[in-house]
């Protein structure tokens, strides 16, 4: 077991001592999160603890307003970690994402410098200005610096180039950064990892291969009622239920834009606050908006909810 | 427990999944760090360390009950109440009458306990499927069997009358009721194929079975012969599948060049340099974007894969500067209005079916007067920039097949590319008149799954 155990591996590598583990089963890991009102599903559960033991990221995919960002959030709550976010972009690059110089302070060093009589030689300024003091830490290389335990959430990760994933690759696999003039930065700790991903495209093999893939999609009714009686202060458990099953029922018709998780919840809450017990023809008529945003979309779902067999 | 998982990988490499040597490793890894009597855990974590594309969830998924079920060694909940699946049931379950056994059904769906469930499924699996041993019969046998005696239908209605979400006050909760008693009927079904798969694995061996269950990928689907399940799960596909390929081709689009210099940007860029302009600014490239006819055949045979190809490039329509596109049996209709007043694309598909006027004579595909009209009314509307796509079997019912019309147009427009939805090799057999246009043709290719699609239509531009 010891001889296959990829943390000690890494930590090895690393020259840290082997962490402990943040979760003792999957159980464990539903209690924790269930404890910061984020209700993962087992799958969830299982694939978090997974990534955790093997030291690996994790990728985690699927329709938007699903709960892929709370996930990370609610890991980093539920662990007490600090939660460091790289929201990814077109045209993100490693001066945004790794490290930049600091090239404004790195002038004035350079043109103070020049005010007294010059003693230093240029090797000596060059050491002076490529030193950590000029160093811009940005999202990943803060995480893997970091001292105290943290959470890195690389969100949206399909909108970057496809060659700008490379950049990624480093630190996903072997938790260090390369930057040439100081050398190898390594990590101090394992961090645990989520990249989210509403794909848009297609990742790099290099990177799925990097990591353990999650896919996240709309909960079943069960679970997305406990997700509104947790989150929606005030609500029956009978209307928590009616509306997850609005909700299902809605995702079963071809909609364009299917109601996500967060939208469920903010319809909850309107029902909650406009003082509705039990779902009726009126009150969807009243409130379908909240949940639907295309005309086209609303229309479909009265004319299904009308409609009779 | 490791050979079992190499015999599972090399399972889902014969279905088509990509599973490289680390993923087999950090599968085998997680096996140790996990307890595999939890099944469904146990499931999760070999999915998320072997399969990293959600489209291929359900090829994974039946791949994983054929070679992970029916070796509960013990160790695994059975439902209570119910022996090993194997053995021939012996004791109260037999005696009960069929109603009963309906009625405890109804109970385990209405409480929604899953040993229960479990329970029943496997003793209706005893009572009706009739299965026996080295039987050379599918599993559909068996479920065909089972189902027909349990009448789910009459189930489902006593269920969704009991108003498992709220009384059946008014339709809204009416059709609740119905959506969730449809939803518990059809988890049953799951745990029915289930239990019929576990004991054919346990008859015939893992290795046989995957061989009658093997799920054919969405994109290797032949769309000429697709069934209804999966022309609705193509359709399913197509959506993210057009997403990743607008944002490719504009990814392409971009890169390729980039603009003139930004004088602006480049000169407020020096200025947090001192002046030294280090970041030089260009604008964003804009290349001109490509025009595209479309011309599909509609007849019957080839009908479906028109849907598909149409709808695919009408959903990447931004990647091109215009895209028309003409549908034909033995008369031609323009139908890009269709899709330009829809975002949904059934809709237009709909009415294409029903409003698009492409029947001039008889009914039988007609290429020679389809391509004499396109050539018409195209009129002078095309340059050299235009490119025109072509679908069809080229089966033109022994009609005059005209290639001279196709001569011309080659001459107007920037490329002729025709995609044949028929295997390569019925080319040219019957009345297929391929090589009669394909002189006038950039190229002629074949085209039967959406992966071919997909990789011609990226090779565009």
């Amino acid at each position: 077991m010891s001889a296959l155990d990829p943390r000690q591996a890494l930590a090895e590598r690393l020259g840290i001592e082997v962490p402990a583990p943040r979760f003792d089963s999957p159980d464990d890991v539903s209690m924790l999160l269930s404890g910061v009102d984020y209700l993962p599903s087992r799958e969830i559960s299982a694939v978090t603890f997974l990534a955790d033991r093997l030291a690996k990221p994790v990728l985690v995919e699927g329709p938007a307003g699903t709960g892929k960002t709370a996930l990370a959030a609610a890991v980093a709550d539920a662990t007490g970690a600090r939660l460091i976010r790289l929201q990814c972009y077109e045209g993100l690059d490693e001066s945004k994402a790794l490290y930049e110089w600091n090239y404004r302070k790195q002038l004035l060093r350079i043109q103070a410098g020049r005010r007294e009589d010059d003693q230093t030689s240029w090797s000596e300024l060059e050491d002076d200005i490529f030193s950590d003091e000029f160093l811009l830490t940005r999202p990943l290389l803060e995480a893997i610096t970091a001292e105290d335990p943290v959470v890195l959430l690389i969100d949206e990760v399909d909108r970057v180039e496809i060659e700008t994933e490379a950049l990624l690759l480093e630190i996903l696999s072997e938790y260090q950064v390369s930057i040439p003039e100081l050398g190898t930065v390594r990590a101090r700790q394992i961090p645990m990892v989520f990249l989210t991903s509403n794909a848009t495209r297609e990742l790099s093999e290099a990177l799925k291969r990097r990591c353990v893939f999650l896919h996240v999609g709309y909960p079943d009714p069960e679970r997305e009622r406990d997700i509104v009686l947790s989150r929606v202060p005030g609500i029956s458990g009978q209307l928590a239920y009616q509306i997850a099953q609005m909700v299902y029922s809605l995702r079963q018709l071809p909609l364009r834009k299917a109601p996500s998780v967060s939208e469920t919840l903010d319809w909850a809450r309107t029902l909650v606050i406009l003082g509705y017990e039990e779902l009726g023809p009126e009150v969807a008529a009243q409130t379908l908006h909240v949940l639907l945003k295309y005309q086209s979309d609303i229309a479909a779902a009265h004319e299904a909810l009308s409609a009779e067999g | 427990m490791f050979d079992l998982l190499s015999r599972f990988i090399a399972e889902l490499r014969r279905v088509g999944l990509p599973v490289s040597v680390s993923e087999h490793v950090d599968a085998a890894r997680a096996m140790e760090v996990i307890s595999v009597s939890d099944r469904e855990v146990f499931k999760s974590v070999l999915r998320a360390t072997l399969v990293k594309d959600s489209t291929y969830r359900e090829a994974f998924d039946t791949a994983f009950e054929v070679y992970f079920t029916g070796r509960r060694d013990g160790d695994l909940d059975l439902g209570p109440g119910a022996g090993p699946g194997s053995t021939p049931s012996s004791g109260a379950q037999p005696e009960r009458s069929d109603r009963e056994f309906t009625e405890d059904l109804l109970d385990a769906l209405v409480e929604q306990n899953e040993g229960a469930l479990r329970g029943a499924a496997r003793g209706a699996v005893e009572r009706y499927s009739g299965f026996e041993r080295g039987r050379p019969v599918g599993g559909a046998y068996y479920r065909y069997r089972t189902l027909r005696h349990l009448d789910l239908d009459s189930v489902a209605e006593r269920l969704s009358a009991l108003g498992l979400v709220g009384e059946n006050e008014n339709e809204v909760l009416e059709r609740l009721n119905r959506d969730e008693a449809r939803r518990r009927i059809s988890h049953f079904e799951d745990l029915v194929d289930q239990e019929i798969l576990e004991r054919l694995v346990d008859d015939r061996g893992a290795e046989a079975v995957a061989e009658t269950t093997r799920e054919t990928l969405p994109e290797d689907v032949d769309v000429m012969h697709a069934t209804r399940d999966e022309l609705d799960e193509l359709e399913r596909a197509l959506a993210p599948l057009s997403r990743k390929l607008a944002s490719r081709l504009a990814r392409r689009r971009r890169r390729r060049r980039r603009g003139p210099l930004d004088m602006r940007h480049t000169v407020r860029a020096s200025l947090s340099t001192g002046g030294v302009p280090l970041d030089i600014k260009f604008r964003p490239p804009r290349p001109a974007k490509p025009e595209l006819v479309v011309l599909a055949d509609v007849s019957g045979s080839v009908a479906s894969f028109a849907r598909f190809t149409l709808h695919l490039v009408h959903a990447i329509s931004e990647e091109f500067s215009k895209v028309r596109s003409f549908v034909f049996v033995d008369g031609v209709d323009e139908v890009t209005h269709f899709f330009a007043e829809t975002d949904d694309p059934a809709v237009a598909a709909h009415r294409i079916a029903t409003e698009a006027d492409v029947i001039a004579a008889d009914g039988h595909s007609d290429y020679g007067r389809a391509l004499e009209r396109f050539v018409e009314r195209l009129g002078h509307d095309v340059n050299r920039r235009t490119t025109v796509l072509i679908l069809g079997d080229a089966r033109n019912n022994y009609h005059a097949a005209r290639p001279e019309f196709l001569a011309d147009l080659r001459e107007r427009v920037r490329a002729i590319y025709w995609l044949n939805p028929e295997p390569r090799a019925y080319w040219n057999s019957g009345d297929s008149v391929v090589a009669l246009y394909e002189p006038h043709c950039e190229e002629v290719l074949e085209c039967r799954t959406l992966r071919q699609l997909e990789e011609f239509v990226s090779s565009l531009d």
